[in-house]
């Protein structure tokens, strides 16, 4: 089971019922056992960064004990940015620092927030972006954007008049930009992916 | 590259759709979550459900279709009609990736900073309505309460103001063009794209296709509103967006 982590933030609902939609069994849980007994972890988002860490509070230490033993967690949106090392939205905030990096605003002359449906360009060894093509457009909504300096990763990336990450992948830490729960069949297929991955994982197909 | 958008809005009573939707060639134009669907799979890159009765009573039944739309529609959508954050929450919780405000930010703009502290600016749509002041070229004025109540506000000030407070979106009807059928009016567009930095939906004034290309060209808008009432002819979205692409327009197609 893949468990949705509710730290009260927008959008929870919309993950939970894209995984039911694909016939993927989910939970929306913000309890320990709960945690402790998913095949994979989802941060969702939809909140200003330093909302969403604080408002994970005591979850944080949970969900990165759980990533470092071998979980699949995929964050995505906030729940992406906040897996890096620092956000600077509304003043700076310590994220999970599960990925190196820091989540900066995306630079002026831009129109911001980057929202709506933008490509990115799938490299051929992401699982979690797999089996889609080359190219696929997603839906964005964000000010802001991750600066990867970790080189242990595997980057998706937009063109937003410069290479803008959208996707991340670090051993079993996913991530990404957009939204997939937001993204039509091409977004679903994302989750199927991490649910696969889940179950792989564990051991169960 | 960003495509430019096509968003459908759908105005809601009693969690019925209402008004004519001519887009598609619907005999029911009543239920949300089927045409909420039908949209989606036809190509709409968004979608605005409209509370336009916005009444406390009302916002529970809006709830309840929110939580059903998201259910069943795998694309982004915005929830207008919203008074409180507690409201934003709510509906952000059921399913809605978007709120728009329009009086309420008007009467309260703290609400703005509010929504966009705790939300993220993403989150935070401000509906616009404009009417163009008598005798005045280029100069355009806000109005409240479903378009009942002129302002003295001048709309590229309030504009402005949005955009600082938090607003991630302005979405900006022309009260002067909606319903004439004559295109889309760029210059009050465009005064706002060259204004803020923030994305700009476009509503009011379509009649034919190539009024799409110039609200995207001469006004700058980032997306267009296809308002159910004032749509136009019997394009599907998908010859709108094939039109636009044919000219170099990048659209999700």
């Amino acid at each position: 089971m893949i468990v949705v982590i509710d730290y009260n933030v927008g959008n929870v609902r919309s993950v939970c019922n894209a995984f039911s939609h694909i016939g993927c069994e989910v939970k929306l849980s913000c309890k320990s056992e709960d945690i402790n007994a998913a095949d994979g972890l989802l941060l969702p988002g939809v909140a200003a960064f330093g909302y969403a860490i604080s408002a994970l509070g005591p979850l944080a230490e949970q969900a990165k004990e759980s990533a470092f033993d071998g979980k699949p967690l995929l964050g995505i949106c906030v729940g992406y940015q906040i897996l890096f090392e620092t956000g600077t939205e509304h003043g700076e905030h310590e994220g999970l620092g599960l990925i190196r990096g820091s989540i900066i605003p995306i630079p002026l002359g831009k129109t911001v927030p980057h929202i709506g449906w933008n490509s990115v360009k799938i490299p051929e060894d992401m699982e979690l972006l797999a089996n889609l093509g080359k190219q696929k457009n997603f839906y964005f909504a964000h000010s802001y954007y991750a600066d990867i300096t970790d080189g242990d990763t595997r980057v998706a990336y937009t063109d937003y008049g410069f290479a803008m990450p959208a996707s991340v992948q670090k051993a079993n830490i996913y991530g990404t930009q957009f939204h997939p729960e937001k993204s039509g069949q091409a977004g679903l297929r994302i989750l199927k992916n991490f649910a696969r991955i889940c179950k792989r994982n564990t051991g169960k197909c | 590259m960003l495509t430019k958008r096509i968003i459908p809005c759908l105005d809601v009573k009693d969690n019925r759709v209402v008004k004519g939707v001519n887009f598609l060639n619907f005999q029911d134009a009543g239920d949300p979550v089927e045409l909420g669907r039908r949209y989606s799979d036809s190509g709409a890159d968004e979608l605005v459900f409209l509370d336009i009765t916005a009444t406390i009573r009302s916002h529970k039944t809006i709830v309840e279709l929110v939580e059903k739309v998201a259910e069943n529609v795998f694309i982004p959508f915005t929830v207008g009609g919203i008074q409180t954050v507690e409201q934003i929450d709510e509906l952000l919780r059921s399913g809605a990736e978007k709120v728009s405000i329009n009086t309420a930010a008007v009467e309260n703009p703290d609400l703005i900073a509010e929504a966009a502290k705790r939300f993220g600016n993403q989150c935070v749509v401000v509906a616009i309505d404009v009417r163009k002041s008598e005798g005045k070229r280029n100069r355009w004025k806000v109005c409240v309460k479903a378009r009942t109540e002129p302002t003295d506000i001048d709309v590229i000030e309030w504009a402005i103001k949005v955009e600082k407070l938090g607003a991630g979106e302005i979405l900006l009807t022309s009260m002067d063009a909606d319903g004439t059928k004559a295109g889309y009016d760029n210059k009050l567009n465009r005064s706002v794209t060259d204004a803020v930095n923030i994305p700009l939906i476009a509503s009011g004034g379509a009649g034919k296709l190539e009024h799409l290309y110039d609200a995207i060209i001469d006004g700058g808008v980032d997306a267009i509103l296809m308002a159910s009432v004032t749509h136009f002819g019997n394009y599907t979205i998908t010859q709108m967006k094939e039109y636009l692409a044919d000219r170099g327009i990048p659209v999700n197609l």
